[in-house]
């Protein structure tokens, strides 16, 4: 029997007149990595501030680890493990007090902290870095930091809001790496992003939102398998002169999609494709062909790009 | 004790943070009442007593129980305002902070626990040095510690329930410059209330500050006579700053769960 850690049905968040989360329902189960996907927005932050119970719910039912955040948000955040979008850290603490903090605000004892700290210094590779200033660190060790600060309590539940927005590629490379391990380790967690490869990477199951609403909710391997072809064809072609190719090509693919630089083609057969479009005397400057990704996902399920 | 476990937490966080500052502080508590004292007491105070229809006691009596209500004041003031907004806004503790089991209320009443402290500190360091200057006794200065550290909660939980409902620090600076500057003046620390304009004293008498001041000399300077102290009894005093640091925990509490939990 798998067993449910949160479970949404009708979470509504208004702020006055607008509605952020839009009457969502999902559950997250025990052991899985679970993803919000969408755009700047879409309403992920709120529900990630709902579950935290740092928001309170507008309308609808909601309970975490069973209990009522609305009633019981200290125990449900003594099982918590909260990575927020922007770091808090301390700055004028050393990375080591920023640990030792968070552990006495869970109410552990000063010697279960110092065992746990050396640990997840090792866990965040920053076991050299005990004893510096949070503000002397980069971008990518704060945000391993605040990772490993999250899982000081040892938490059921780890909730990740945008863990890699703002780092550099090798950075977030390292970081998923950390995540990954986490995972093995059978770690509940909830992750948000706006980055297709992260959900990808990550997450075992999704949801896609998109202004408040669920749009979509499977594995990120069957929603691309319901959603979109196997292969997409980018097209780009001579600056100004994308519109009249665009007639020529009516029909040569399962589905397009025009966008302001380039044309996809959405195919289960990119060679054919790529035949037909020969065949009728089309020459596009730059031809792409690769697997559909979330990304095209979430381009057919919404009309619009993840990323503007 | 389970109410306070949350509290407690954050006082350890403060301290640990002033670890790393307390020789600043630590050291402007000793030097500014002495700078204080010696300029207004001794250096003003040579010119006062040596005038017609005198206190009773010597300026320099008068003024440094004024200024150890004042400091108090200034010190749980500055307590309320920009660590609080720093808190909030700029460093953003507190939000990750309540991300833990620690409500928005536990880092109310953690920082006002704080607050007893420092004040402690700063009073007793306040009085011992007015003491050493010949200003006070030993004995009735420390127990004007008390109530002096009273004033300055009163000060510290409002201000810290007003930061809690400001966009930015802009309005705080308008609150010392025009709040926080003309009570240091007018409340009776430098010269007695009766020497305002008549139609300025019932407002004087209404500020927070009069009473810390008036609290602190009856504590401190015992047997002063209406030259130095009103006839108002020291429940009034007491009643009223307990009143108002009430109301103000409370409200500042509330505020800072709306302030943070949106």
């Amino acid at each position: 029997m798998t067993e449910a850690l949160v479970e949404a049905r009708g979470l509504t968040k208004k702020f006055e007149d607008f509605v952020a989360v839009d009457s969502i329902d999902f559950d997250i189960i025990k052991g899985e990595a679970f993803g919000f996907l969408g755009p700047n927005g879409a309403g992920k932050t709120s529900t990630m501030k709902m579950i935290t119970t740092v928001s309170p719910i507008t309308d609808g039912k909601m309970t975490v680890f069973g209990l009522d955040p609305t009633t019981q948000g200290r125990a449900i955040r003594q099982r918590l493990g909260v990575v927020p979008q922007e770091d808090n850290l301390d700055l004028e603490l050393t990375v080591a007090e920023n640990l030792y903090i968070y552990g006495r605000y869970h109410d552990m004892s000063r010697a279960s902290i110092r065992e746990r700290i050396v640990e997840l210094l090792d866990f965040a590779q920053l076991s050299d870095r005990a004893d510096a200033k949070v503000d002397s660190l980069s971008g990518g060790m704060k945000r391993r930091l605040t990772i490993a600060r999250a899982l000081i309590n040892d938490p059921d539940l780890v909730i990740l809001d945008e863990p890699t927005t703002g780092l550099d590629p090798q950075a977030r490379h390292a970081l998923w790496d950390r995540l990954y391990r986490l995972k093995q380790r059978g770690a509940t967690l909830i992750i948000t992003t706006h980055y297709m490869d992260e959900a990808e990477q990550l997450c075992d199951r999704l949801v896609v939102m998109d202004q408040g609403k669920i749009v979509a909710e499977d594995s990120p391997r069957k929603l691309i398998q319901t959603h979109a072809p196997r292969e997409v064809v980018e097209l780009r072609f001579e600056s100004g002169t994308q519109d009249e190719h665009v007639l020529k090509l009516d029909g040569v693919a399962q589905r397009t999609e025009v966008l302001a630089d380039r044309m996809l083609l959405y195919t289960d057969d990119a060679e054919a494709t790529q035949q037909e479009i020969e065949r009728r005397g089309v020459h596009p400057e730059q031809v792409l062909v690769r697997r559909s990704t979330l990304e095209d996902v979430f381009l057919k399920l919404t009309g619009r790009r993840l990323i503007d | 004790m389970t109410a306070l476990r949350g509290p407690i937490r954050v006082v350890e966080s403060e301290l640990l943070g002033y670890k790393r500052t307390w020789r600043g502080t630590a050291i402007s508590s000793f030097v500014n009442p002495l700078l204080f004292l010696t300029a207004m007491g001794l250096g003003v105070g040579s010119m006062v007593d040596s005038g017609e229809g005198g206190l009773g006691i010597s300026y320099l009596a008068f003024v440094a129980t004024g200024l150890m209500a004042a400091s108090a004041m200034q010190n749980g003031a500055a307590d309320g305002a920009f660590p609080v907004m720093a808190g909030i806004k700029w460093r953003k503790s507190f939000e990750g902070a309540i991300a833990t089991p620690i409500s928005p209320a536990d880092i109310v009443v953690g920082r006002f626990l704080w607050s007893i402290v420092r004040l402690t500190f700063i009073l007793v360091v306040f009085g011992a040095i007015a003491t050493l200057l010949d200003a006070m006794e030993f004995v009735p200065a420390m127990k004007a510690v008390p109530p002096g550290v009273l004033t300055g909660l009163a000060f510290t939980t409002s201000i810290t329930a007003f930061t809690v409902t400001r966009e930015n620090e802009t309005s705080l600076s308008t609150l010392f410059r025009f709040g926080i500057i003309p009570l240091f003046l007018f409340s009776g620390t430098f010269f007695p209330i009766s020497q305002l304009p008549g139609f300025l004293q019932p407002i004087a008498y209404a500020t927070p500050l009069f009473h810390g001041v008036e609290l602190v000399r009856k504590f401190a300077l015992p047997g002063a006579d209406s030259t130095v102290v009103t006839a108002i009894p020291v429940w009034v005093h007491l009643v009223y700053l307990v009143a108002l640091t009430a109301v103000s925990l409370y409200l500042a509490s509330r505020w800072l769960e709306k302030r943070l939990k949106k």
